[in-house]
C-alpha cells in the first residue's frame, strides 16, 4: 500500500494522476506534463515533495557526527547554509546523495530521497552512536513544498517578510510564510531558481493553497514527478537509482569533489575512496542528444559501430531542446559516432557535455 | 472518466477499431484511456503501408515523455492506409484521440482477434484505474 502524503486530497481534487513512487502516493502530472514542465521554465511550477525525508541531528557534536557518517565536510558550514553531499558504505559505494542544512550551532536537517530515507536514518544513527548527538528521523512531520521558476522569488515575497533577496542558493532560515512556520531553502532539483518549504504536515494544504493562489496572476502550475524528472534531467542533475547507486563511488559519478578528505578525522569509506580517487575512471557521464525522434531510456545499451560501449541511466524527450535527451556512462575517449540501441535499432546520437539547460543568471 | 464511444469495438491492449460492419478496411488507434494513462504523446511508429500483418502483431509504437507502448493491430491483412499527421503531430493522440489521432487502415484478410464491446472495455478500464 503506498503512503498518502498530507497533500493527497488537493492532487485529487486537482485531478492528479497519482502513482506510487518510492512507497508513496504521488501525483505524476495534473494534466500535461510538457505544460508543467514549460511553466517551471518561463514561470514558476509548485511540487509537493512531502515524500522526501528529513533527518535531524541534534547536539554538541552533530558537527563531527556528519563529518565521520558522511563524505562532505559538514561541521565547517556556517549556520543557515545548506551543502549537497553524500553517504556512502564501507567501499566507497554511494547509499544516497543528501542536502545538509545548518539550522543552528548544535542542529543540523538531512534531506534524504524518498526511496533511501529509512536506510541513511538507520545508517546515521549507527554511525553517530559514539558522538554527543540525537539523531532523529521526523520525516513523518514533515511536509515539503518547491515553489520553482523564474517567478518563483515574486510569489514567495507576496507571502512572507523574510529576506528572501538575502537568502543565497543553497541556504535555509526559518520563517513565516502565510503565518505558518517554515523553514525557506532556496534549493530545488529543477535547474531554476526556486524555493524549499519544509511545514508541519497539517499546514502543507493550506499553504499550497495560498501559494497557489499568490502563484496565479504569474502563471503558477501545479506540477508533478514527471515534469520534476525531466527539468532535472535538462539541468543535468543525477537521481539515485539512475546516475547513482551503491555500485558506483562519487568519483566514478563524476562527483569526486563532495568528497572531502582534508576535513579531520576519519569518515565510512574513506579508505576505499582515497585507494581510488586517483584511478583513471573507465566511464564517465555524459549528455547524449538524439538525432531523431525515439526516446533512449534507463538501460539502453550506447553502442559505436556495434559494440556496447556505455550505458543510458536516464532518458526523455527534452522540451526545451525539442528532442529527445539523455544522461548516460560512456567509456572514456568515445565521443563521435555513438548510437543507443533503441530496442534494436541503432539510433544515432551525438555526445555533448553535461548538463543540457542553464538558466540565465 | 474517459470517454469511450459506443459505436467502436476494443481491445485489451487499447486500440480501439473502427469500420467492422462493411467487413472491408478498419480504421485502428489507441483509446482515449490508454493517452491519458500514457500521458503527452511525443513519437508514434506506424507501419509500413503495403505490410501484411497479422491480428495480434506489434506493428508499431508510441512514445510518451515516461514511457514507451507498443501498438497491436487487432485484425490481420494489409495495411492500406497510415496516418502521417499523428506521426507529424503525436500530441493529436492525446487531443483526439479516436479523431485526428488514428494510427492506421487495414484492409482485412485475415483472422480478427478478441474484439470487446464498448461496455466490455469500460469494464476493463474501470478496474484499472
Amino acid at each position: 500500500m503506498s503512503r498518502p502524503t498530507p497533500l493527497r486530497d488537493v492532487h485529487e481534487s486537482l485531478g492528479a494522476t497519482l502513482t506510487d513512487f518510492a512507497g508513496w502516493l504521488m501525483p505524476l502530472r495534473y494534466g500535461s506534463e510538457s505544460a508543467e514542465h514549460n511553466a517551471v521554465r518561463q514561470a514558476a511550477g509548485l511540487f509537493d515533495l512531502s515524500h522526501m525525508g528529513e533527518i535531524f541531528l541534534t547536539g554538541p557534536q552533530a558537527g563531527q557526527a556528519l563529518d565521520y557518517a558522511l563524505v562532505g565536510h559538514l561541521s565547517a558550514l556556517v549556520p543557515g547554509r545548506a551543502r549537497y553531499t553524500m553517504i556512502v558504505n564501507e567501499r566507497g559505494g554511494v547509499l544516497d546523495d543528501l542536502i545538509v542544512y545548518r539550522l543552528g550551532d548544535e542542529e543540523f536537517m538531512v534531506v534524504a530521497n524518498a526511496s533511501n530515507y529509512e536506510k541513511v536514518g538507520n545508517e546515521l544513527k549507527e554511525r553517530a552512536k559514539s558522538y554527543d548527538v540525537v539523531v532523529e528521523d521526523r520525516s513523518d512531520q514533515y511536509a515539503l513544498i518547491a515553489v520553482q521558476g523564474p517567478r518563483s522569488q515574486e510569489i514567495l515575497a507576496t507571502l512572507t517578510d523574510a529576506d528572501l533577496d538575502g537568502l543565497k542558493y543553497y541556504a535555509g532560515l526559518p520563517g513565516l510564510v502565510d503565518g505558518r512556520n517554515a523553514l525557506i531553502a532556496r534549493t530545488g532539483y529543477t535547474g531554476e531558481d526556486g524555493f524549499e518549504l519544509f511545514v508541519a504536515n497539517e499546514d502543507a494544504a493550506p499553504l499550497w493553497h495560498a501559494l497557489m493562489a499568490a502563484g496565479e496572476p504569474y502563471g503558477i502550475r501545479p506540477a508533478g514527478l514527471s515534469s520534476r524528472d525531466t527539468l532535472r534531467l535538462e539541468a543535468g542533475m543525477p537521481l539515485y537509482g539512475n546516475e547513482l547507486s551503491a555500485e558506483l563511488t562519487p568519483f566514478d559519478a563524476g562527483l569526486g569533489r563532495v568528497v572531502k578528505f582534508d576535513k579531520p578525522g576519519d569518515f565510512v569509506g574513506r579508505s576505499a575512496l582515497e585507494a581510488v580517487k586517483d584511478d583513471p575512471p573507465r566511464r564517465r557521464l555524459v549528455g547524449l542528444v538524439a538525432r531523431g525522434r525515439r526516446v533512449p531510456r534507463h538501460g539502453y545499451p550506447v553502442t559505436k559501430d556495434g559494440a556496447v560501449v556505455g550505458e543510458v541511466t536516464s532518458g526523455a524527450p527534452s522540451q526545451t531542446l525539442g528532442k529527445p535527451i539523455a544522461m548516460a556512462y560512456v567509456d572514456m575517449g568515445v565521443e563521435e559516432g555513438l548510437a543507443v540501441d533503441i530496442r534494436g535499432s541503432q539510433e544515432p546520437m551525438d555526445l555533448v557535455e553535461l548538463p543540457f539547460y542553464r538558466r540565465k543568471k | 472518466m474517459s470517454n469511450i464511444p459506443n459505436e467502436l469495438s476494443y481491445t485489451k491492449e487499447h486500440e480501439w477499431v473502427a469500420g467492422l460492419d462493411d467487413g472491408l478496411t478498419v480504421t485502428v488507434g489507441i483509446t482515449a484511456y490508454a493517452a491519458d494513462a500514457l500521458g503527452d504523446v511525443v513519437y508514434v511508429q506506424l507501419p509500413e503501408v503495403g505490410s501484411t500483418v497479422e491480428g495480434g502483431d506489434s506493428i508499431g509504437e508510441v512514445e510518451s515523455t515516461k514511457s514507451v507502448s507498443e501498438i497491436y493491430t487487432p485484425v490481420g491483412g494489409e495495411v492500406v492506409e497510415v496516418n502521417q499527421a499523428v506521426v507529424d503531430d503525436p500530441s493529436l493522440v492525446n487531443s483526439d484521440p479516436y479523431g485526428e489521432g488514428w494510427m492506421f487502415r487495414v484492409r482485412m484478410e485475415g483472422d480478427t482477434e478478441d474484439l470487446l464491446s464498448a461496455e466490455e472495455y469500460a469494464a476493463l478500464t474501470s478496474g484499472e484505474s
